[in-house]
């Protein structure tokens, strides 16, 4: 159990390339922390950083109260799951669970307890003289979860550990992380590249974007109050409308084609109004007018994509709406975000 | 599925079987080819069965005689030398140990080599590699006086080591190892990291398990290619007792002296059992080599 800190941690590659700009945050102890992003946005290289796999070009790294820059990863007191699991393949799950443990000259009867007590945790109890080619993906995941619990690490990371699965286990193990996290009340540091596991997992958020911390918040945070178009365009699916709109002297921001909205102060020339697909909603005498081009049927709502004056824009229905291709009036549920066009930044 | 159609639909339209002169071809090839490897085989296994006398009279013939035994005693337990000591049953050991030390040897250093190579930060890793690489083009054969003289000045002549040592240096394990080392996917050096397992132990706990087919398939070509050396052992010993087999049974026919014949049917059945040990080896390890194979460990 161990609070993280990161003070100004920054990543230069020998090449010259900046990886993580200099980057300040804090864990406190216990909490889930999920890093997402766009694939290259720098999230496993800070997530490698903090396991000791890479170094540190700048800035200080705590777990606990120590600082940890030249510490060994094995010192770090840390484990790590790995996307494609990184089991030992020539030994048994027990091996591979019971392997750090014995590195670290634990007792061949302490091991065998420990191992046991974290494969009865993980139901993993019946497959202990496997072989990781004989399991199945969702196991595997569950070993190398297991590999991870043994340790009583002060710290957790999970490398995108839920990519290699389908669908339906994704959604499964999803909980059982989260739920397992909190039974053993152990920090842990997630990275992944999905938003939805993003968002259902995660205590708090930071969404990474080319180095650069874009916005750091609750889940609810960050859905309700994106700090950039960015933020905004990530997070969520569908994801949400951007438009166009030039701010009047009296304080509207006007789309083309017929939307006015009321701004807040301080807005003005070119700005971008962000609108969540479900918060707008079909009415007879309607904010705005949109062309519906395509319809996606998707269960529990459907789907609308259409055009005002040539920007692109879809609007969530639900089931028991009728709706239809052409001319269709809409509604604003909420006052829309509002981001400078220049800068992406909310206003 | 397509396949399956293709060559189902012509039986069904023409259910009288067709000659396939393809086939027979092939056959007729693969036939050919079996009976040029045996027959040369079967004939040495004929005169063995025979008295020495009788090969020099008639030469090859079909019939099979009543000699082996006795060829088979002179083989393994009489001495064909001077000194008595280049019995059958001691070059066997000789050849054993040539070819295991050979083999062992060769793996260790390449696989310490590869490792080095692949897992560490080394200032000059690629020109090494490449150093090593190009040994290739200087065989045994072309460094033989040198190796010799080195041999000579330190003393192992006549020894296992000055037989084993010169030749364990081996650019084409250091090569295959390498290359299976860099198909270890990273994330395994990582995690073993995280465990806490150093350079040493993840070499022995982790790396030489992981390489246990590369390490089947080399120590079958290394054995093989140890076992059958000649010009080396024939220049490093000297010494009647060091011979080894493939060595020690052209001693065996250049006796001819006076009126004694040469022993063909003696050095024939010597010949055979050297083939035996690399037989067996082969296919030993076959089954282990395409058991890892097929297991897909990685």
């Amino acid at each position: 159990m161990a609070q993280v800190t990161l003070d100004s941690i920054r990543k230069v590659y020998p090449n010259g390339f900046e990886a993580v700009q200099p980057s300040s945050f804090d864990i406190p102890d216990g909490e889930f922390v999920v890093l997402v992003g766009p694939s290259g946005c720098g999230k496993s290289t800070l997530l490698r950083m903090i396991a000791g796999l890479e170094d540190i070009s700048e800035g200080a790294l705590s777990i606990g109260d120590r600082v940890v820059n030249d510490v060994d990863p094995a010192d770090r007191n840390i484990a790590m799951v790995f996307q494609n699991y990184a089991l030992y393949p020539h030994m048994t799950v027990a091996k591979n669970m019971g392997y750090g443990l014995k590195n670290r000259g634990t007792s061949k009867v302490e091991i065998e307890r420990k191992v046991a007590e974290a494969a009865e945790m993980l139901d993993l109890t019946h497959l202990l003289d496997r072989r990781p080619s004989q399991l199945s993906g969702g196991q595997r995941q569950r070993v190398a979860m297991g590999r991870a619990i043994v340790r009583n690490p002060d710290l957790f990371l999970f490398d995108e550990p839920l990519s290699n699965l389908d669908a339906k286990l994704r959604n499964q193990m999803r909980i059982e992380i989260r739920a397992l996290q909190r039974r053993l009340g152990v920090t842990a540091i997630y990275v992944t590249h999905d938003q939805v596991e993003a968002m259902t997992m995660a205590d708090r958020i930071i969404v990474l974007n080319g180095g650069v911390i874009e916005q750091i918040g609750t889940p609810t945070e960050i859905y309700e109050n994106p700090a950039s178009t960015f933020v905004a365009g990530f997070m969520g699916a569908p994801p949400m409308n951007l438009l166009k709109a030039s701010v009047d002297g009296a304080g509207r921001a006007h789309v083309e084609g017929g939307l006015a909205v009321e701004v807040p102060a301080g807005a003005t020339g070119d700005v971008l109004l962000g609108i969540r697909p479900e918060d707008l909603e079909l009415a007879d005498t309607g904010d705005l007018q949109i062309d519906v081009q395509i319809i996606e049927e998707l269960g529990a709502i459907r789907l609308m994509h259409g055009q005002i004056a040539g920007q692109e824009i879809s609007v969530a229905v639900p089931k028991d709406q009728p709706c239809s291709t052409g001319a269709v009036s809409l509604r604003l549920k909420t006052v829309p975000h509002v981001f400078d066009a220049a800068t992406g930044r909310r206003l | 599925m397509t396949d399956t159609t293709f060559t189902t639909a012509p039986q069904a339209t023409a259910p009288k079987r067709r000659i396939r002169w393809g086939r027979i071809a092939d056959h007729a090839v693969l036939i050919a080819g079996s009976l040029f490897m045996l027959v040369p085989l079967l004939i040495v296994m004929q005169t063995t069965t025979v008295p020495d006398a009788e090969i020099i009279k008639h030469g090859p013939q079909l019939k099979i005689g009543n000699a082996l035994p006795d060829n088979f005693n002179k083989a393994m337990f009489e001495a064909s030398g001077f000194s008595g000591e280049n019995t059958g049953v001691r070059m066997l050991l000789n050849s054993f140990i040539l070819g295991i030390g050979f083999a062992v040897g060769k793996i260790a250093l390449g696989m310490i080599a590869a490792y080095a190579l692949v897992y560490f930060r080394l200032r000059f890793a690629t020109a090494a590699f490449w150093l090593i690489f190009t040994t290739l083009l200087l065989p045994l054969e072309v460094r033989i006086l040198p190796s010799y003289e080195v041999v000579q000045k330190l003393g192992m002549l006549n020894t296992y080591q000055g037989l084993i040592i010169p030749l364990v240096a081996s650019a084409t394990a250091t090569f295959f190892f390498r290359q299976f080392f860099r198909s270890v996917p990273e994330e395994l050096v990582e995690a073993a990291r995280i465990d806490g397992a150093g350079p040493v132990r993840f070499f022995i706990d982790i790396l030489v398990p992981l390489s246990r087919t590369m390490i089947a398939a080399m120590f079958i070509i290394m054995f093989v290619f140890g076992w059958n050396q000649y010009l080396w052992p024939t220049m490093i010993t000297t010494d009647e007792g060091m011979y080894t087999l493939v060595r020690g049974i052209k001693q065996i026919t250049q006796v001819l002296e006076g009126a004694s014949l040469p022993e063909y049917g003696r050095s024939n059945l010597l010949a055979l059992i050297a083939i035996l040990p690399p037989v067996f080896i082969v296919i030993f390890f076959q089954s282990w080599f395409v058991k890892g194979l097929t297991e897909s460990d990685k």
